[in-house]
C-alpha cells in the first residue's frame, strides 16, 4: 500500500512536469493567410494600469481600422500588446525587443524618450506629408515628438502643472478662495498661514529621489523655470546657476522653515501618503499634475477620492519667482509632459504602420478615446469637445499649456533627473545647504556629461 | 567514502545521471552569465547611440566602479546586510528555533514552523506590503504596539528595518536545515557530556556545533549568496532614504534600468561575483581549519563533505 | 520539576512566544486589508466587505494568471527538482574530477544571472530559440536560475543518506535506475519536497523574467498582473492589490500545508537511525 502511494506520487510528479511543459508549449508564430500582421503597444492593461486607452485600442481602433482598411481591400490584421508595469519596465521590455529587430509596429512612448530611441534607430522620422491632424497640434506640443529637427511621431496627451489648494483649509487660514500667488513669496507666506493650523502641512513641494520623476516634474522643473531657466538650454546642460541655487534657496526656506514635511519626502510611499493627507484635509498646497484630479482625489475611482473635490479642490497657476522672472519673462510657468505614437523602423510593413498611426491620432479616434475618461490629448480641436465638462482640464488646456515647458529629450536626463532629485532630497533633510547641494550636483553633471553618458 | 560507488552506477551512467541538468545549466545559465561578463567589458546600452554600435571599453567600466563612490558604498551596506540580516540574524535565530523545537512534537511545533515557513514562501511583492504596513508611520502595526506613534522606521533606522525585515523573510532556510542537522546529533553524545558537568553551553559547543560544522558551511553560504542578491528590499525603501539601503542588487538595477547602462550594470555583477567567490573562500577555510582529516579527502570540498565523513564515523 | 528546570522552561516558551509574535505580525495586513472597503497601507479592523473579492474575480487576467503561476511553476518546479535529484545523487556517489569546484563554480554563476543585468542575455537568447512569449522559455530560464542552489542542497542529503541499502539492493541485482526509484527517492524525499516548495516559490515571486519573455496577456502569471494594479502614475490600488495579495498567496501556502503534512516537509527527516 504504502509503496503504490509512492510510486503514484512519483508518477504525478512527473506527469505533472510533462503536462505543464505541454502546455507551456511553443511560441505562437502562427500566421494568418495573406492579411499584413500589426502591432500596437502600450502601457496599458484592460481591467488594470490604463484600462480606457487599453480598452479604446482593442474595442475602437483596431475593428476600425481593420474594417476601413478591408474596404479599401486591403487585409490586415491588428493586435495589441498589452502591459501594466512602470514606465522604466515598460520601456526596457520594448527597447529589449527593439534591439533585436523585432517589437510591435506602434510604439507608446514617453515624450523624453524620444531622443535615444532615435539615436538607437529604433525609431525614424515620419515622411514629409501634408497631415490635416499637425493644424490641430500647438508647437510646443509638437515638440514632444520632435528631435533635432525632425519629427519622429505624432504625439498623443500631455498634461500640465499647477498648485493645488484645499480650499476648506485656506477657509481655515483666512485665506481667499480663489487664490492665484504672484510670487515664490505670496505661496511662502500662504503657507505660513496654514502652518498656524493644528495638524496640518502646508505645503508639498515634492524632494529627494524617493519621489523620483515627481520631484524633478513636479518641484525642480517648474520652479527652475520659474527662475528664468531651463534644464537644457539647447546647446548644454545646467549646472550650478543662479536659477538653480534659487531653486534649493527656495526648498531650503520650505523644508527648514517647518512649511513642508520633510520626513515625508524620504519615505518610499511618500508621495502616495503626501495624496492622502490632501484629501483628509491634512495638507494644504500641493503642486501637482492634472493627473492628481483626474485619477486622485476623483471621487470615482481615484485612489484618494474625495466626495467634495469639486467643492474643496482649488487650483493656480506656478508663478514664476517674482512677475515676469520667468522662462522668456513669463509671470506664471508650468511644466508638461506626455506620450507620443512612433513606427517601429523595423517593422514588415511601414507605410501600413504609419496610416495606422495617423488613424489613432485622427480627431475622431481621440474624442472616442477620452470620451469616457476626459483628459488632455495633443490636438485643440478635441479638447475643446472633450473637456468642456472638466472646469480643471480646460484650465490646463487654455491657460497652462500656452506658457508650458518641456523636458529635453535625451538619453541623460533621467541621470540628471536623478541628480536633481538627489541634491533637493539633501536640501530638504537640511544634510546640505543650498550651495553645498547645487556644488554636488555640478560634480554629478560633469559625471554624467563627461565620463561616458 | 570515495571509493564507494554503492549502486554501481559507474561514470558513464553517472554522466548521463548528470547531463540533463548540466545541458540545461549551460545553456540557460553559464552561457548568459558569460555574456554577461562581456558585455560588462563594454559601454552596451538599450538606447541612444551606444545601443546601436556599443565599443569595447576593457576594464573601463570596473576601474570606474571601484573609483566611483556609490559602489563601494554599497558594496558596504551589502556586507552590513549580509552580516546582519543572514549570518548574524538568520543563521543564529534559525539555530535557535530549531534547538528550542528539537524535542518538540505537535501543535506548537507545527505553529511556529508553519508561520516561519510562511514568510519564507509569500511572494515578494506581496511580503513588501505587509511590511510597508508593519512599519508605517502614521498608522503602522509596530507604532500602534509600542506606543510610538509618528515614527518613521524605513526612514529613521532603515538599514535595521530591512535587516529585521529579511531574517524575518528567509530565517526558515536555516531552520529547517538545522533541524535536520540537530537530529543527526546521536543523542548519546548530548547524554555523556551533561553526565560529565558540561553546562548548556559546553555542550552545544564541544558536541553539537563540531558535530554540524557542514551544515554551518552549507546554511552561510547559501543564505549569503541569496541575501547578497537579494533585489526584495528595494521594494520596502526604494533604495533610500537617499542611498541608504542601496544594497548592490538595487544599485544594479538602478543602473541598468533607470540609467539604462547595461554594459555598466553587467559588470557591477561580476564584481559582486567576485566578492561572493571571497566570502564562500573564507567561509571554506573558516570552517574547514578545524576538521584537516575530511578537507584532506574532499578537494575544494563541497559542505557536505564533512558531515558524510563524520556521519560514516558515529556509531 | 526542579526550580531551574522550570525557569528554564518559562524561559523557552517565553523565548517561543517571541517567535511566534515576530512571525505573525506582519501578516495582519493581509488578514485584513483584502476586506476592507477602502485599505489604506495600514493594517486596521476592516469595514467589512466582499466587493473587493467581487471585483477581482470580476477581472479576467486575474483569476488566469494563477493558472498560469501554476503552469509555470509546476514546469519549473518539476525539471528542477527531477534534474536536481539525478545530478546530485551521480556526484554524490561517483567522483568526478573538479566536482565540487564545479559546483561552487555554478553557484555563484547563478548570483549573475538571477539578477538585473542580465536580462540582455537571457532575452536575446530566448528571442535566437524562438522562445519568446513561450511559458517553456520562462520555464527553461527559470531552471538554469535555480538548478545550482538546488543541487547544491540536494547533493547535501544524498551524501548522508547511508550507502548499505544501496549495496544490499545491489547484490540482489536491482538496476541502478531502480536502486535509485525504490531507496534514493524515499530516502530524500523531505529533501525534494523542500527543493519543490523552495522552486515554486522562486517562481511564484518570480516578476522580470515572465515579463520580459512573456507578451501576451494570456500567459500573464500573477506576479506579472499583480503590477497591473497600479495608476498611470504608479499609485497602488490597495483594494484590488491587497485582495490579489491574498489569492496570490492562497496556493503557495496550500502547497506548503499539503507537502508539510504528507511528506514531513524539512530536511533530513526521513532517515531513520
Amino acid at each position: 500500500m504504502r509503496k503504490r502511494t509512492r510510486r503514484a506520487a512519483a508518477a504525478a510528479v512527473v506527469a505533472g512536469a510533462g503536462l505543464a511543459l505541454a502546455a507551456c508549449g511553443g511560441s505562437d508564430s502562427g500566421g494568418t493567410g495573406g492579411a499584413a500582421e500589426l502591432t500596437i503597444s502600450a502601457n496599458a492593461v484592460a481591467g488594470g494600469k490604463n484600462t480606457e486607452e487599453a480598452e479604446w485600442i482593442e474595442d475602437w481602433v483596431i475593428p476600425r481600422f481593420e474594417a476601413a482598411q478591408a474596404e479599401a481591400g486591403v487585409e490586415v490584421d491588428v493586435s495589441f500588446e498589452p502591459s501594466g508595469v512602470d514606465d522604466e519596465q515598460y520601456k526596457t521590455r520594448l527597447a529589449l525587443d527593439l534591439q533585436a529587430g523585432s517589437g510591435p509596429d506602434i510604439l507608446t512612448l514617453d515624450g523624453i524618450w524620444v531622443g535615444e530611441f532615435a539615436q538607437a534607430g529604433y525609431i525614424e522620422p515620419l515622411p514629409e506629408g501634408d497631415w490635416e491632424g499637425w493644424r490641430h497640434i500647438p508647437e510646443a506640443v509638437a515638440g514632444l515628438a520632435t528631435w533635432e529637427g525632425e519629427v519622429y511621431g505624432v504625439p498623443w496627451g500631455t498634461d500640465g502643472r499647477v498648485l493645488f489648494y484645499h480650499k476648506e483649509l485656506f477657509a481655515r487660514a483666512g485665506l481667499p478662495a480663489d487664490w492665484q500667488p504672484r510670487s515664490w513669496d505670496e505661496v511662502l507666506a500662504a503657507a505660513g498661514r496654514l502652518a498656524e493650523l493644528d495638524g496640518v502641512t502646508p505645503l508639498q513641494l515634492n524632494a529627494g529621489t524617493a519621489m523620483g520623476e515627481a520631484t524633478t516634474m513636479q518641484g525642480v522643473l517648474p520652479l527652475l523655470a520659474g527662475a528664468g531657466e531651463e534644464i537644457h538650454d539647447g546647446r548644454a546642460w545646467t549646472g550650478a546657476s543662479d536659477g538653480l541655487l534659487r531653486v534649493l534657496d527656495l526648498y531650503e526656506r520650505v523644508y527648514g522653515g517647518g512649511l513642508g514635511d520633510p520626513v515625508l519626502q524620504q519615505e518610499a510611499q511618500g508621495r502616495d501618503r503626501s495624496f492622502e493627507q490632501f484629501a483628509e484635509g491634512e495638507l494644504g498646497i500641493l503642486v501637482e499634475g492634472d493627473y492628481f484630479w483626474r485619477a486622485v482625489v476623483n471621487p470615482e475611482g481615484g485612489t484618494a477620492p474625495m466626495d467634495n473635490r469639486d467643492e474643496a479642490v482649488g487650483w493656480a497657476l506656478i508663478p514664476a519667482a517674482e512677475p515676469g522672472a520667468g522662462v522668456g519673462g513669463q509671470d506664471f510657468v508650468s511644466m508638461s509632459g506626455g506620450s507620443v505614437r512612433a513606427v517601429n523602423a523595423a517593422g514588415g510593413h511601414p507605410e501600413l504602420a504609419r496610416e495606422l498611426l495617423l488613424f489613432m491620432n485622427s480627431a475622431e479616434a481621440l474624442t472616442a478615446a477620452v470620451e469616457g475618461d476626459a483628459r488632455i490629448t495633443a490636438r485643440t480641436d478635441v479638447n475643446e469637445r472633450v473637456l468642456a465638462g472638466d472646469p480643471m482640464l480646460s484650465f490646463v488646456a487654455d491657460e497652462v499649456l500656452p506658457l508650458t515647458t518641456y523636458r529635453p529629450p535625451l538619453a541623460e536626463y533621467p541621470r540628471v533627473s536623478v541628480l536633481l532629485q538627489e541634491a533637493t532630497g539633501a536640501v530638504a533633510t537640511g544634510e546640505r545647504d543650498a550651495a553645498e547641494a547645487a556644488g554636488d550636483y555640478a560634480d554629478g553633471l560633469e559625471d554624467v556629461t563627461g565620463g561616458g553618458g | 567514502m570515495a571509493a564507494a560507488d554503492a549502486a554501481g552506477l559507474g561514470r558513464r551512467r553517472a554522466a548521463a545521471f548528470v547531463a540533463p541538468a548540466l545541458l540545461l545549466i549551460a545553456g540557460f545559465l553559464v552561457f548568459p552569465a558569460l555574456w554577461t561578463v562581456w558585455l560588462g567589458a563594454t559601454d552596451y546600452r538599450l538606447t541612444g547611440f551606444a545601443a546601436a554600435e556599443p565599443e569595447f571599453t576593457g576594464l573601463d567600466n570596473v576601474r570606474h566602479a571601484l573609483g566611483e563612490d556609490s559602489f563601494t558604498h554599497s558594496l558596504g551596506l551589502t556586507l552590513q546586510f549580509v552580516l546582519g540580516s543572514a549570518v548574524l540574524g538568520q543563521a543564529v535565530l534559525g539555530f535557535a528555533i530549531a534547538w528550542l523545537l528539537r524535542e518538540r512534537r505537535g501543535a506548537l511545533r507545527r505553529l511556529v514552523e508553519a508561520l516561519v515557513l510562511l514568510a519564507w514562501i509569500l511572494p515578494g511583492s506581496v511580503v513588501a506590503f505587509l511590511w510597508i504596513a508593519l512599519l508605517d508611520r502614521n498608522d503602522g502595526t509596530l507604532n500602534a504596539l509600542l506606543g510610538t506613534p509618528g515614527t518613521a522606521w524605513l526612514v529613521e533606522h532603515p538599514m535595521a528595518a530591512i535587516i529585521v525585515f529579511n531574517i524575518w523573510r528567509g530565517t526558515a532556510f536555516s531552520m529547517m536545515l538545522y533541524a535536520a542537522a540537530l537530529s543527526t546529533v546521536p543523542p548519546t553524545q548530548l547524554e555523556t557530556a551533561r553526565l560529565a558537568g558540561a553546562s548548556r553551553w559546553q555542550q552545544l559547543r564541544d558536541v553539537v556545533l563540531p558535530a554540524i560544522r557542514g551544515h554551518v558551511l552549507t546554511n552561510l553560504l547559501l543564505i549569503s549568496l541569496w541575501t547578497f542578491n537579494d533585489f526584495t528590499p528595494f521594494l520596502l525603501t526604494g533604495g533610500g532614504p537617499a542611498d541608504e539601503t542601496e544594497t548592490m542588487p538595487v544599485f544594479i538595477y538602478k543602473t541598468a534600468l533607470f540609467n539604462g547602462e547595461l554594459g555598466y550594470g553587467a559588470a557591477l555583477s561580476v564584481l559582486m561575483l567576485l566578492v561572493n567567490l571571497v566570502i564562500a573562500l573564507v567561509y571554506v577555510r573558516l570552517l574547514r581549519r578545524r576538521d584537516p582529516g575530511a578537507s584532506s579527502g574532499n578537494g575544494t570540498g563541497a559542505g557536505a563533505g564533512p558531515v558524510a565523513a563524520e556521519r560514516a564515523g558515529a556509531p | 520539576m526542579t526550580p531551574g528546570r522550570a525557569a528554564g522552561a518559562v524561559l523557552r516558551y517565553t523565548a517561543l512566544a517571541a517567535v511566534l509574535g515576530f512571525f505573525a505580525l506582519p501578516l495582519l495586513w493581509l488578514a485584513f486589508a483584502p476586506f476592507d472597503r477602502a485599505p489604506s497601507v495600514a493594517a486596521s479592523l476592516p469595514r467589512f466587505t466582499l466587493d473587493n473579492f467581487r471585483e477581482l474575480l470580476d477581472n479576467e487576467n486575474a483569476v488566469r494568471s494563477l493558472r498560469n503561476s501554476l503552469l509555470l511553476a509546476a514546469g519549473t518546479g518539476g525539471i528542477v527538482v527531477a534534474f536536481a535529484a539525478s545530478a546530485a545523487y551521480a556526484l554524490s556517489r561517483v567522483r568526478l574530477p573538479g566536482r565540487d569546484a564545479l559546483l561552487y563554480a555554478l553557484l555563484l554563476l547563478s548570483s549573475i544571472v538571477t539578477g538585473t543585468a542580465a536580462m540582455v542575455p537571457l532575452f536575446n537568447l530566448a528571442y535566437e530559440l524562438d522562445l519568446i512569449d513561450s511559458r517553456l522559455g520562462v520555464v527553461l530560464v527559470l531552471s538554469g536560475g535555480l538548478l545550482p542552489s538546488a543541487i547544491f542542497i540536494l547533493k547535501d542529503f544524498t551524501d548522508t543518506t547511508p550507502r548499505s541499502y544501496e549495496e544490499s539492493a545491489r547484490v540482489f541485482g536491482a538496476s541502478p535506475l531502480q536502486i535509485v526509484a525504490h531507496i534514493v527517492v524515499p530516502l530524500i524525499r523531505p529533501g525534494l519536497a523542500t527543493i519543490a516548495v523552495w522552486s515554486v516559490a522562486q517562481v511564484w515571486g518570480n516578476f522580470l523574467i515572465p515579463f520580459l519573455l512573456l507578451r501576451s496577456p494570456e500567459k500573464s502569471p500573477a506576479a506579472v498582473v499583480m503590477y497591473t494594479f497600479y495608476t498611470e502614475g504608479g499609485q497602488p490600488d490597495l483594494a484590488l492589490i491587497s485582495t490579489f495579495s491574498l489569492l496570490y498567496s492562497l496556493p503557495v501556502v496550500a502547497m506548503f500545508l499539503f507537502v508539510s503534512s504528507r511528506y514531513g516537509f524539512r530536511f533530513h527527516g526521513g532517515i531513520k537511525h
